[in-house]
């Protein structure tokens, strides 16, 4: 939850320059952002203990200069979460935006609109569908993730359990197979409800922009 | 008055044009391709002259050598595109009412009154773009450029994409506002019909050069219908 809620804006932030500027190094910020889709999530998981860990580069600094400490946290749970899920979030988005005539808002910039006042006022309502639906299933893979998040920190009940590994617990324990089952059920409403919600969305994404 | 003395290459073409105007309705006439919409493009804002300037009531707006560009959004010209442009995700009251709040004007409601008569949309306001004619799009596209305030309104064939019926429906609509709103206006077409009922003066582009410049009796008598 707090990883797509924190993820949103910068998902938005990056969806919006891949589809409207050209900037040098683009296709390499483009990999790199969907590089947690294909790269094996343990590896990632990885990655972010590295970097981010009590000891990594950057986890070491934040730590000592601001107590930030990401490894072993809810936090981390989210950090891994929102890196894992954010290429499924940014996708919709840059898609809807792309999708968005750009005569509009030239229209809107010779009526006196700024372009932060452009972005606010005709691309981001015109892409909200797409944002809406970036969301919806980012948040379905953030709270199923597993491989980053226990690489990373670990599977620690109530702190940094997602439901995948709650599951994966409970299949351990001798008696835990119905409380798996129920996980199992409601993991697959959540993301049935993700899907049908997403395209629920790029439907209304489409008459927004007919205008009716 | 507007003066305008740019150069713009686009393409294997080289716009190159200078003018000067102080008529109510300028006419830019010339076919398609002769760069008509991308010399109002430069004046909007949208496009940058590769050298020239181009100067508004003494307000220099582009000027390369000096290197001045402002940006469209701090010209105060309204633009009326060929394909009206309204924002589809706005009711026309809204639509009206958006250059108005994008440079924080004040509620101006007997100015909004006056165009809405002016234009016979009254009856449109709770309307969506997507549930009007083309006509109705392009009166409303009129009335949310003149309500920004503008201090020159360009056209950009605004009866191009209408048939013929539509457009005896607007001229008249056109035609008014020329003699009742006040706002100098740039007049993009190549119907010389057109350009003897609304242009005050004339300048004929032929691909990329301004050809002739002065009152309706330079429009070819062939052309018109």
């Amino acid at each position: 939850m707090i990883a797509t809620l924190v993820a949103t804006p910068l998902g938005i932030g990056v969806a919006w320059l891949l589809a409207r500027r050209d900037f040098w190094g683009k296709s390499v910020v483009d990999a790199l952002i969907h590089l947690p889709l294909v790269l094996p999530p343990v590896v990632t998981g990885y990655l972010l203990l590295l970097t981010l860990g009590r000891r990594g580069l950057v986890g070491a600094w934040l730590a000592d200069h601001l107590g930030i400490v990401f490894a072993f946290r809810w936090t981390g749970a989210a950090l891994a979460c929102g890196v894992m899920s954010f290429p499924l979030l940014v996708r919709p988005i840059r898609l809807s935006i792309e999708a968005i005539d750009r005569r509009l808002e030239q229209a809107a910039g010779t009526l006196g609109a700024a372009p932060w006042q452009v972005f606010a006022t005709i691309t981001l309502p015109l892409a909200l569908p797409g944002v809406l639906a970036g969301m919806v299933l980012g948040f379905a893979k953030a709270i199923g993730e597993f491989g980053a998040t226990i690489t990373f920190v670990s599977n620690i009940p109530g702190e940094t359990q997602t439901i995948s590994s709650a599951i994966y617990s409970l299949i351990q324990t001798p008696d835990g197979d119905t409380a798996a089952l129920r996980l199992v059920l409601i993991s697959i409403v959540i993301a049935m409800s993700a899907l049908i919600a997403s395209e629920w969305f790029a439907r209304r994404a489409t008459q927004r922009l007919h205008g009716n | 008055m507007l003066r305008v003395e740019v150069i713009k290459k686009l393409g294997e073409f080289t716009l190159e044009a200078s003018f000067t105007s102080d008529g109510r309705v300028t006419g830019l006439f010339g076919a398609s391709g002769a760069g008509k919409t991308s010399l109002i493009n430069m004046i909007a804002g949208l496009l940058r002259p590769d050298r020239g300037s181009i100067v508004i009531d003494g307000e220099t707006l582009d000027d390369t050598t000096a290197r001045i560009h402002v940006p469209a959004h701090r010209r105060r010209i309204g633009y009326v595109f060929q394909d009206a442009r309204l924002f589809p995700h706005l009711d026309v009251r809204q639509n009206l009412d958006f250059g108005r709040r994008m440079n924080r004007l004040a509620d101006d409601p007997a100015q909004r009154a006056r165009v809405t008569d002016l234009l016979d949309i009254g009856g449109l306001l709770d309307r969506r773009p997507g549930q009007l004619s083309g006509g109705e799009r392009q009166r409303v596209a009129l009335g949310r450029a003149l309500l920004s305030k503008p201090r020159l309104l360009l056209l950009d064939e605004p009866l191009g994409s209408l048939d013929e019926g539509r457009k005896v429906e607007i001229l008249p609509y056109l035609v008014r506002l020329r003699d009742e709103a006040g706002v100098p206006m740039v007049y993009v077409s190549h119907d010389a019909g057109e350009m003897r009922q609304l242009a005050t003066q004339i300048v004929i582009l032929k691909r990329g050069r301004v050809i002739a410049f002065g009152g309706g009796e330079i429009l070819p008598l062939a052309a018109s219908g």
